[in-house]
């Protein structure tokens, strides 16, 4: 692999790029799902290619290909900078990069046990188990399971004299059970919405999260949900289970720090940020008792935003995004990073595969545990709602307003959750809601949520981030607006 | 709400396309090997697709090109049978060790599971009704070609002291289909899009256009539309939420009724996860409100057959308000003692089959005359970040975007804050006062359809953000 990225590195030199840099990756994957105690998706793939970005006249150009060749990398690379000097034509300036040094390196994500030498049949055996277990409830109308391994390959190398070799291995499982009764339907899902939870981790995260035990409840919850009575819509109290808020945490904090959206570069698609330059250590973006970080290092966890580098060959840091309730810090890379007075890039440049240009993306995104036990947060709450696990999300495009549903509710009276509440639902403001918040729940309660499916850029990349919550507290909130027919 | 000025169409330099696709000769090729190779690998029955892509995409933003991209790739998708089981393996390599090694990953997976005793022997040779969706101006167009039209679009936002962004891409692509009983279908298309938001600090305007045909829209007068949108769009006024008519641009139609299309499945309603369970054959709709599958339509793009290779019929899905028929696949239409509609996804699959080419009926009202008729209320442009808050009453949340305009006694007065919907679906189609030509059109939430701009009463906006 790494003749062809010096192939490549070496062609886009002699055509004129004064930089460069290539990732060939090689993709394997393997989802399995079931539905209603049958076998749904049975399939395997792999990838391999390489992309390659280069500037020239001082702009951009990146060109992939699947055909691995001297002639087909040749013709890639020259392709590269045929369109760099074609975006040239309109550029306003020359694209200048932040130092960073050359790296010389190899790693891979630790994990236990190989997903992709455990038996399919083992697999699978737990999916159509945890499947009938769900069946066994009367009133459940359609359970789902699914689970995902990957194995990501990528050979790293810059015209800086960079060679970085790094293997992922990810994995990921769900269920969730429905129910459709008298006009409504109702669902939940364990151990998270939309396809589960996904770590950095091997089978190991698949057996720790124990599908057949948690299924007979998954399954009673969804039934029970249509007698459940509706959640109010006021406002009050809000407590959120820990992947409901890293949703949260992705949403109205994960993306406005991007600062490829602050500077106006996705504002056709995804959208651009409130948090302008100048709110950078003047905003209060929260109580005084958030602290939210991005970290892509392994000392974080095992997170889907977990590396060693980045794709743009930055090595893996840990910025502070909010301390102590301040806005500290931005996602950058190396071509933004001297726009809010960084010598270098904070190590966020992504890609979704080798047919991709990488881009900056959340790596693990999250809220710092706080003090409260998690039954010492409901005794001490008067009158609130839980609420728990996403149902529906949506915000604005400048990352202001935003209106969550959940799965499930639980309405909580004198220190107790005294009822199930279906179809909840909160909104608001993001930084008046984060400003709200006056409990966050300890490091026991914590978890390093994964988001596999986090889209963005043109074409369109799908990109997995980690998320670390524990349960918190928020005052004032509005509550039930979503079912609200004013 | 535009104007137009000089055409500026994107016209290629005549020249061939810096990387063509492979050739029927070659596809069919690649599908034979494949069937080979099975056959001494002992499946007993094989069923090949490839997809072929040639894309390149020009992205701009602060008024220059910042992103610049082109992808060529081969994929090869294998699924065998054995003993009733069936599974699927795919691979971008397509050498012959390759190839069998993806037929060796599709047969140890399909022999690792139970028998699926539902499971239907493949299809064998169908005929097909031809589309012509490739068109040589597009394939041709290069990286000069769109960063010229960049330049244009950016140079207009320079001149009236606005901030643009957006795409312009071009590419091809083709699909081809075979199996071990004789069935083959190709289809090759080419594509293209321009998409572009004009800001204005601290409002923003957008307009975007796509076809088969680069030629069928101006780049620099969907510039200009967003331009003077954008200037229109400043000095927002903040308006109380509630309940008001709106007009719709057929992008916010578009990005809305998108979110239908698989409770058209006969496996959602199956499964019972379908807004339409239980209300086939009623009045669910207004009287003007007519659905149609159709990828035969000439707005529409798309191959004419399934993931399957069975060739997609034109099915009517709503008759003026009444939900007539679903769309099957082969497994779906013989669990309900149907014929296949052409719409299933390629198998092994938990979700059966969708319609992936509606065709509303339009009506004769233009976006003025329906702001004409309007007392109060609102034009909206564009929506997003649409999800669904209830999929029975089929409630969605989203919110405005980029030109959001108040209506006052028949005409435009001035632009207004974005607002959060929350919005049931079922009730909107049934609140549809006026309706528009039906165009192409295309947004960021849902897939491309044919849609008219809707007058609809009774929106109900529930919430107002800070811009």
């Amino acid at each position: 692999m790494w003749d062809l990225c010096t192939l490549s590195l070496d062609t886009a030199r002699t055509r004129g790029a004064t930089y460069g840099d290539v990732r060939v990756m090689h993709h394997r994957q393997r989802d399995l799902t079931t539905k209603n105690g049958q076998v749904g998706t049975l399939a395997q793939s792999e990838s391999i290619g390489l992309g390659i970005r280069v500037l020239a006249s001082g702009a951009w150009g990146f060109a992939s290909t699947g055909r691995l060749t001297r002639e087909g990398v040749s013709a890639c690379a020259a392709q590269a900078v045929s369109i760099a000097k074609a975006s040239a034509l309109a550029k306003r300036r020359d694209v200048v990069m932040a130092p960073e040094a050359a790296y010389i390196d190899s790693w891979q994500s630790p994990f236990r046990k190989d997903p992709f030498e455990i038996p399919l049949e083992t697999q699978l055996a737990l999916l159509l188990a945890a499947d009938a277990e769900m069946r066994r409830v009367q009133g459940v109308t359609l359970t789902e399971t699914d689970m995902q391994f990957r194995k990501i390959d990528c050979w790293f190398a810059s015209t800086i004299g960079s060679r970085i070799h790094q293997r992922k291995v990810i994995s990921g499982c769900g269920i969730a059970a429905t129910s459709f009764q008298n006009d409504e339907i109702q669902k939940r899902s364990y151990p998270n919405s939309f396809g589960g939870q996904h770590a950095l981790q091997g089978y190991e995260l698949i057996e720790s999260l124990d599908l057949l035990k948690h299924a007979p409840f998954v399954a009673e919850e969804a039934v029970l949900l249509h007698s459940a009575a509706q959640c109010p819509e006021k406002t009050g109290t809000l407590i959120l289970g820990g992947s409901q808020l890293g949703l949260q945490i992705h949403e109205s904090i994960g993306h406005p720090i991007e600062l490829d959206r602050v500077l106006g570069e996705e504002a056709n698609f995804a959208g651009t940020s409130f948090l302008t330059l100048d709110q950078l250590n003047h905003l209060k973006y929260a109580s005084e008792i958030v602290n939210v970080v991005a970290d892509a290092r392994l000392d974080h966890g095992p997170g889907l935003g977990t590396f060693a580098y980045d794709d743009e060959g930055v090595p893996a840091q840990c910025t502070n995004i909010i301390k102590d309730g301040a806005f500290r810090g931005y996602l950058s890379n190396r071509e933004t990073a001297h726009l809010i007075g960084l010598n270098r890039s904070s190590g966020t440049m992504r890609t979704e595969g080798w047919n991709r240009l990488p881009i900056i993306r959340m790596t693990n995104v999250s809220l710092l545990p706080g003090s409260w036990d998690f039954d010492d947060l409901i005794a001490g709450t008067d009158d609130g709602i839980l609420m728990e696990t996403n149902r529906s999300w949506s915000i604005d495009d400048r990352r202001y307003q935003f209106q969550f549903s959940t799965e499930i509710g639980w309405e909580i009276k004198g220190g107790k959750k005294i009822h199930m509440l279906k179809n909840p639902s909160y909104s608001g403001i993001t930084t008046e809601f984060w400003n709200s918040c006056d409990a966050i729940c300890k490091f026991d309660h914590w978890t390093l949520w994964g988001t596999p499916n986090c889209g963005k850029g043109q074409p369109m990349q799908t990109m997995g981030t980690g998320h670390g919550a524990s349960p918190a507290r928020f005052r004032n909130v509005h509550i039930g607006a979503a079912f609200s027919n004013q | 709400m535009s104007t137009a000025r000089k055409s500026s169409k994107v016209t290629p330099r005549m020249r061939p396309a810096s990387s063509d696709l492979l050739s029927e000769r070659e596809l069919r090729g690649i599908i034979a090997t494949v069937l080979r190779l099975a056959k001494v690998t002992g499946a007993e029955e094989t069923e090949v697709h490839i997809d072929d892509v040639n894309d390149a995409l020009t992205r701009f933003a602060n008024n220059a090109i910042h992103q610049n991209v082109a992808e060529r790739g081969i994929t090869v998708s294998i699924r065998t049978v054995v003993d009733s089981r069936t599974a699927r393996a795919t691979t971008n390599r397509l050498d012959e060790d390759s190839l069998r090694a993806a037929i060796d990953s599709s047969i140890s997976l399909a022999h690792r599971q139970p028998r699926d005793p539902r499971l239907l022997l493949m299809p064998g040779k169908q005929n097909y009704r031809p589309v012509r969706r490739y068109f040589q101006n597009t394939a041709r167009i290069t990286p000069q070609d769109r960063a010229r039209a960049v330049r244009r679009a950016c140079d207009l936002a320079i001149k009236h002291g606005q901030v643009a962004a957006g795409i312009f891409s071009t590419g091809l692509s083709q699909s081809a289909i075979g199996n071990s009983r004789g069935l083959f279908a190709a289809y090759r298309e080419t594509h293209s899009a321009f998409s572009i938001t004009m800001q204005e600090p601290p409002a923003a305007s957008w307009a975007k256009a796509n076809s088969a045909d680069v030629r069928a829209f101006d780049t620099q007068r969907l510039a200009v539309r967003a331009s003077e949108n954008a200037h229109r769009a400043v000095n927002a006024r903040e308006i109380p939420p509630g309940r008001y008519t709106v007009i719709l641009e057929p992008a916010a139609v578009l990005d809305l009724v998108g979110f239908l299309f698989y409770d058209f499945a006969a496996t959602a309603v199956a499964d019972k996860r379908s807004c339409l369970n239980g209300r086939m054959g009623t009045q669910l709709f207004a009287k003007n409100i007519t659905i149609t599958d159709d990828v035969y339509h000439p707005l529409q793009l798309g191959p004419p057959f399934d993931g399957e290779g069975i060739p997609r019929q034109h099915v009517q899905l709503v008759d003026r308000g009444v939900p007539k028929s679903l769309v099957y696949s082969r497994r779906s239409a013989k669990a309900a003692g149907k014929k296949p509609t052409g719409h299933g996804f390629p198998l092994p699959n938990e979700y059966g089959e969708a319609p992936m080419n509606l065709v509303f009926s339009g009506g004769d009202s233009s976006i003025e005359n329906m702001i004409a008729t309007t007392d109060h209320g609102f034009l909206v442009t564009r929506l997003w970040y649409i999800r669904e808050v209830d999929p029975y009453e089929k409630v969605m949340t989203g919110m405005t975007r980029d030109g959001l305009f108040l209506v006052e006694n028949g005409r435009v007065t001035s632009a207004a804050r974005n607002f959060r919907f929350n919005q049931s679906l079922l009730e909107m189609l049934r609140n549809v006062e006026l309706l528009g030509p039906a165009v192409r059109a295309t947004g960021e939430e849902s897939f491309e359809m044919v849609v008219p701009a809707m007058k609809v009463r009774n929106f109900h906006f529930s919430e107002v953000t800070k811009f």
